[in-house]
């Protein structure tokens, strides 16, 4: 038995992908084909000259550590709303990121849904916003398994997010960016990490160790 | 900058010498296809620099994302406890379209577990250790996986097997 540890395993892995491919297959086509279509109905133009080093943040409110933390009123979900004063009590750990759907299986709001009981242990609560809608949240926070809320800082776009000195005009969605406020609504720590690397989350529990434990704050 | 709170010791799962001049870490869940990918260019690095490297693997399941990355990491720590954590965790990454708990049974039993220890890690034994590695890696900033850390750095660069060989031979 041990003699065939290599070969066994991998007839498994054969069997279960000829098993598979029909409903993977018929996707891509589908995918290929819609790919096809736009190409055809909008051909690619020349792309605007962007130098991607720069980005657009918009400045006008540049949010510290010490400062208090605008109040908002997102929807969490078509019909629900949430405000930063209603959550106010804990810690809060605000999480801007540019868009659902990331193409990666270790993303951040993935990360973090898997850390909720670690957040917990803080009494912090985690939100989540970006600029797209509640109904793409709802559908993205179902396919990811979520179990903390998106908010939708979506009509007018980035409103929050221009707020918190974390919008970015030339891509039209919100910066990578963390806050961590206090249970009395002020800026503890804040980071925002440079495009396109997921900033992990010990910069957030480091800070959420620097405050009083929840209930005393 | 993150860097890796907990260094490599002779508790972790690891290859190579504990003092190599490289110590690559590798925060991985066995369900992730990143991992898969990323697990032959290791090998290829891993072969190319001999004992000149030391490699660690650390368990980070994404759960909710890989509802088998936990159950499979119970398996290769199972394993560990006879000296196979490396058959185990190379048979799931070689097989990680089929990480059914029929199937981590199979490459138990080709590996040489008892029952008894295959009950061990569909009893949660290993659970703790786990969940250590996680926080762990979530403490020295993990943000997905695989996540690597190259002498004590996270490494944000590409991880293909030329990238990283290039790399070493600069700080080797």
């Amino acid at each position: 038995m041990a003699t065939h540890k290599k070969t066994a395993p991998k007839k498994t892995s054969r069997a279960s992908s000829a098993a598979k491919p029909a409903k993977k297959q018929v996707r891509k086509h589908q995918e290929q084909m819609l790919d096809e279509a736009l190409e055809e109905s909008f051909p690619a133009s020349d792309p605007l000259p962007v130098d991607p080093g720069v980005t657009h943040v918009d400045n006008s409110s540049q949010l510290g550590v010490g400062d208090r933390a605008p109040d908002f009123a997102l929807k969490a979900t078509p019909d629900q709303t949430i405000t930063l004063r209603q959550l106010l009590g804990k810690p809060i750990v605000l999480v801007f990121y540019p868009a659902d759907w990331s193409p990666v299986c270790g993303d951040q709001v993935s990360l973090y849904n898997e850390m909720l009981s670690e957040f917990q242990e803080y009494g912090a609560q985690i939100v989540g916003i970006s600029v797209d809608g509640a109904w793409c949240h709802t559908a993205f926070a179902k396919d990811r398994k979520l179990r903390f809320p998106l908010l939708a800082d979506f009509e007018p776009k980035g409103a929050v997010a221009k707020k918190y000195g974390v919008y970015d005009a030339s891509s039209g969605t919100t910066q990578r960016a963390l806050f961590v406020i206090d249970g009395k609504g002020i800026v503890r720590w804040k980071y925002v990490s440079p495009v396109g690397i997921n900033p992990g989350a010990d910069g957030i529990l480091d800070a959420l160790d620097t405050l009083p434990k929840a209930g005393n704050a | 900058m993150s860097q890796l709170r907990r260094s490599v010791t002779a508790a972790d799962h690891h290859q190579g010498p504990l003092d190599a001049s490289i110590v690559v870490v590798e925060y991985g869940d066995y369900q992730c296809p990143y991992c898969g990918e990323e697990y032959p260019q290791l090998k290829k690095v891993q072969k190319h620099f001999g004992d000149k490297i030391c490699f660690a693997f650390r368990n980070f399941p994404l759960t909710q994302a890989h509802p088998q990355a936990e159950r499979a990491a119970e398996f290769a720590e199972a394993a560990a406890t006879i000296g196979k954590f490396w058959e185990m965790h190379d048979a799931l990454y070689e097989n990680q379209r089929a990480l059914d708990d029929d199937s981590l049974n199979r490459y138990a039993r080709a590996i040489g577990l008892s029952d008894e220890l295959i009950r061990s890690a569909l009893d949660d034994a290993y659970i703790e250790r786990i969940r250590k590695d996680f926080s762990g890696g979530v403490r020295s900033g993990v943000n997905g996986t695989p996540t690597l850390f190259v002498n004590g750095v996270r490494y944000n660069g590409e991880r293909d097997a030329d990238s990283l060989i290039q790399l070493f031979n600069e700080i080797a």
